[in-house]
């Protein structure tokens, strides 16, 4: 290595060989990193921020959010918001959850929790409170998030149809309540809101069940035991037991009505109170009448029946005071709704299909030979009274088609009749002269104890020796008749003589039956014999 | 007398280089991936150190975070050192600069604590269905940085130090 000129070149030639050789280590070392880091990188997910009413079972670093029980992610702060009013919790989720973080999706803390008859979350007793992540649908794609106070009752994916109904009032209903078909479990409520006129409730129908809910379903209240107290009797009505406990929606469609298309999504129903409200007809025919009474209408209710000989064909509406101008008289106005579609012709045609005339022809003609409205107890325990249309044995009334309703004649009620007899026998009855006639009695009664009182006086001062005369001939009659007593002595004495006699005859009879020669003759003498 | 090491400070450098580049992924990526009943965890050092110490084991927590963080931070620190003061052919403390090699040396191994706490962790620790341990990607470059840390300071002559001294001497 002599020549000083080319050290430079070997050194060179040396180093460019071994400055890779050496140099590999860190460049394996940097694309070890880089690749670590970039996988890390493209390992970690979206961020998100979800808030809460309060930050209870979430911890950070270690609350997962899930879904269907996967983790998909964890939380790795939490913080107050700025106003204090909410908790941010900042959530850092796997890369596959990004395209379902969208509008719709939802949070909520899962812990355990016991609400509308089912029990949820017992795991998170081990495991801690976790977030419950349900995906949503939209396409809008999101970060922050408002988590929900209580867990969705149904989650965004599975099958069926969501409803609102509309309500007067919530009854016992609350997120979660059971609806029920055929007493079947057939979905939940999932919520319910303040409406103006009353409340919107919203309900889900799982899969099954939704081909069920049909554009004409009704929907009723099954909230807890229905007792109702009306014309026909008690009723106890429910759906089940976990409905007895928290109340529920049922469903049905009415019976006889024929196969009608499917509801559409979001279709608006009204949810009634009961079955029977929710099930009756809608009748489209209707015909109003104002009947007049002039008697005390307490146990009418609005919805009582009207009955024809036992057939429903009304109900009655508004009971309300009127005064009858110029008469002097309060009556009770009753209207009624009448239904023709309940009665038939008897040559088959639905009444419906009369006209007008033809129907005011045949009311006259009802009128005319005596049917007439009166109020019936329907059940003397209850006192609740119903709207009977029957015949009475009356004439002269007609229908009133000037009023407005038309005005139907009415008969004053049996009882009321009864009442109104019994109140004339009670008049008569206080005419007679009570008063006068207790005092006359009581004359007659003093005079009798006068009587008495003499009668008595008199004859016991008579009987009292009569009595010791009576005593004394009983006493000699005794005297007389016992066995020493001489006439006893003399009769047996005599008795003895009449048989010594009787015995003296015997003996002359037998003789002269031996001898009858003897009674011309004589006896003979002894001593031939 | 030992033979004199070929291309020591080119080597010692590229290794160095090495450790530190993946020093970053070692502290930053979790070295152990703990799955039990309840949940599953990724723990990075730091993280280790930090549960350590909130929780109460504080000689611990020092222990991990001199073994794993500490040494071979100032390992790196004096290597780097020590090369540049050769590479700048200083003259500063060559008997200081020395001893702080051998010191390096000697410490060297026990930075692979934490690396043999998660190996024994995840040997133990396979009761499936209760908990599960395995080693995440920053166990990875951790042992690679303890190793190449070793390398470095393997490939470091501390002839070197004094040849400054001669040639400054010269």
């Amino acid at each position: 290595m002599d020549p000083a000129e080319t050290p430079e070149a070997v050194a060179a030639s040396r180093a460019r060989w071994s400055l890779p050789a050496v140099w590999l280590v860190p460049l394996v070392a940097a694309l070890l990193a880089g690749w670590l880091g970039v996988k890390a990188v493209l390992e970690r997910g979206p961020a998100i921020t979800i808030r809460f009413k309060s930050a209870d079972g979430i911890e950070a670093g270690k609350t997962k959010l899930k879904y269907k029980n996967v983790q998909i992610g964890i939380v790795k702060s939490v913080a107050l918001s700025p106003d204090l009013k909410e908790v941010i919790a900042t959530a850092e989720l796997v890369k596959d959850a990004k395209p379902h973080l969208v509008e719709d999706t939802r949070f909520w803390v899962v812990k355990p929790r016991i609400a509308a008859g089912t029990v949820s979350g017992l795991d998170t007793l081990l495991s801690g409170a976790y977030i419950g992540v349900d995906a949503g649908k939209s396409g809008k794609s999101r970060r922050e998030f408002a988590g929900l106070d209580a867990p969705p009752v149904v989650a965004g994916d599975s099958p069926g149809a969501l409803l609102v109904l509309h309500a007067a009032s919530a009854g016992s209903l609350e997120v979660g309540s059971p609806v029920f078909f055929r007493r079947l479990p057939a979905g939940q409520v999932t919520g319910c809101e303040l409406d103006p006129d009353g409340v919107k409730v919203s309900v889900f129908i799982n899969a099954p069940f939704d081909q069920y809910v049909t554009s004409n379903a009704r929907f009723w209240h099954a909230s807890g035991i229905e007792v109702k107290l009306d014309a026909n009797g008690i009723r106890v009505d429910t759906q089940s037991l976990v409905s007895i406990l928290i109340g529920g929606v049922a469903f049905d469609t009415p019976p006889g009505t024929t196969a009608v298309a499917r509801a559409a999504a979001s279709t608006e129903f009204r949810l009634f109170e009961n079955p029977t409200e929710a099930m009756k007809n809608p009748e489209a025919d209707k015909l109003e009448f104002t009947m007049l009474f002039n008697e005390s209408v307490r146990g009418l209710q609005p919805g009582a029946p009207v009955d024809f000989r036992g057939i429903t064909v009304g109900e009655v509406g508004a009971v309300r005071m009127q005064m009858a101008p110029g008469a002097g008289e309060v009556l009770v106005a009753v209207q009624a709704t009448i239904y023709p579609s309940r009665i038939e012709w008897q040559d088959g045609v639905r009444s419906t299909a009369g006209s007008r005339e033809r129907r005011r022809r045949f009311i006259d003609a009802l009128v005319a030979s005596g049917m007439r409205a009166q109020l019936r107890p329907a059940s003397l325990v209850t006192h609740q009274l119903y709207l009977a249309l029957d015949f009475f044995p009356v004439k002269g009334a007609k229908v009133n088609w000037a009023a407005s309703p038309p005005q139907l004649p009415t008969q004053k009620a049996t009882l009321v009749e009864l009442e109104t007899a019994i109140g004339s026998l009670a008049a008569k009855l206080e005419k007679v002269p009570l008063d006068d006639l207790a005092g006359d009695l009581r004359q007659t009664l003093q005079s009798a104890q006068r009587l008495i009182d003499h009668i008595d006086a008199e004859v016991a001062s008579e009987v009292g020796p009569t009595l010791a005369q009576a005593r004394k001939t009983l006493a000699s009659a005794d005297r007389l008749l016992s066995s020493d007593s001489p006439l006893q002595t003399d009769s047996r004495q005599a008795m003895r003589e009449v048989a010594r006699a009787a015995q003296a005859f015997r003996v002359l009879a037998d003789y002269l039956e031996r001898h009858p020669e003897a009674l011309l003759v004589g006896k003979k003498d002894e001593g031939t014999k | 007398m030992k033979p004199r090491k070929p291309h020591s400070l080119r080597r010692t450098w590229a290794f160095l280089v090495a450790a530190i580049i993946l020093y970053v992924p070692a502290n930053v990526l979790p070295v152990m991936h703990t799955e039990w009943l309840s949940g599953s965890e990724d723990d990075t050092i730091l993280s280790g150190v930090i549960y350590l110490w909130s929780s109460g084991s504080w000689p611990l927590a020092l222990v991990v975070f001199v073994a794993s963080i500490s040494v071979p931070l100032l390992k790196m620190a004096a290597l780097a050192f020590l090369a540049a003061s050769v590479q700048l052919r200083s003259t500063w403390q060559p008997r200081q600069r020395a001893r702080l090699y051998r010191i390096v040396e000697l410490i060297g191994r026990w930075s692979m604590l934490d690396i043999y706490v998660t190996a024994i962790l995840v040997a133990l620790v396979q009761a499936k269905a209760l908990a599960t341990i395995h080693a995440g990607p920053g166990a990875l470059a951790f042992a690679a940085v303890v190793v190449l840390t070793m390398l470095a300071a393997m490939s470091f002559d501390p002839r070197l130090i004094w040849d400054a001294q001669r040639h400054g001497s010269r």
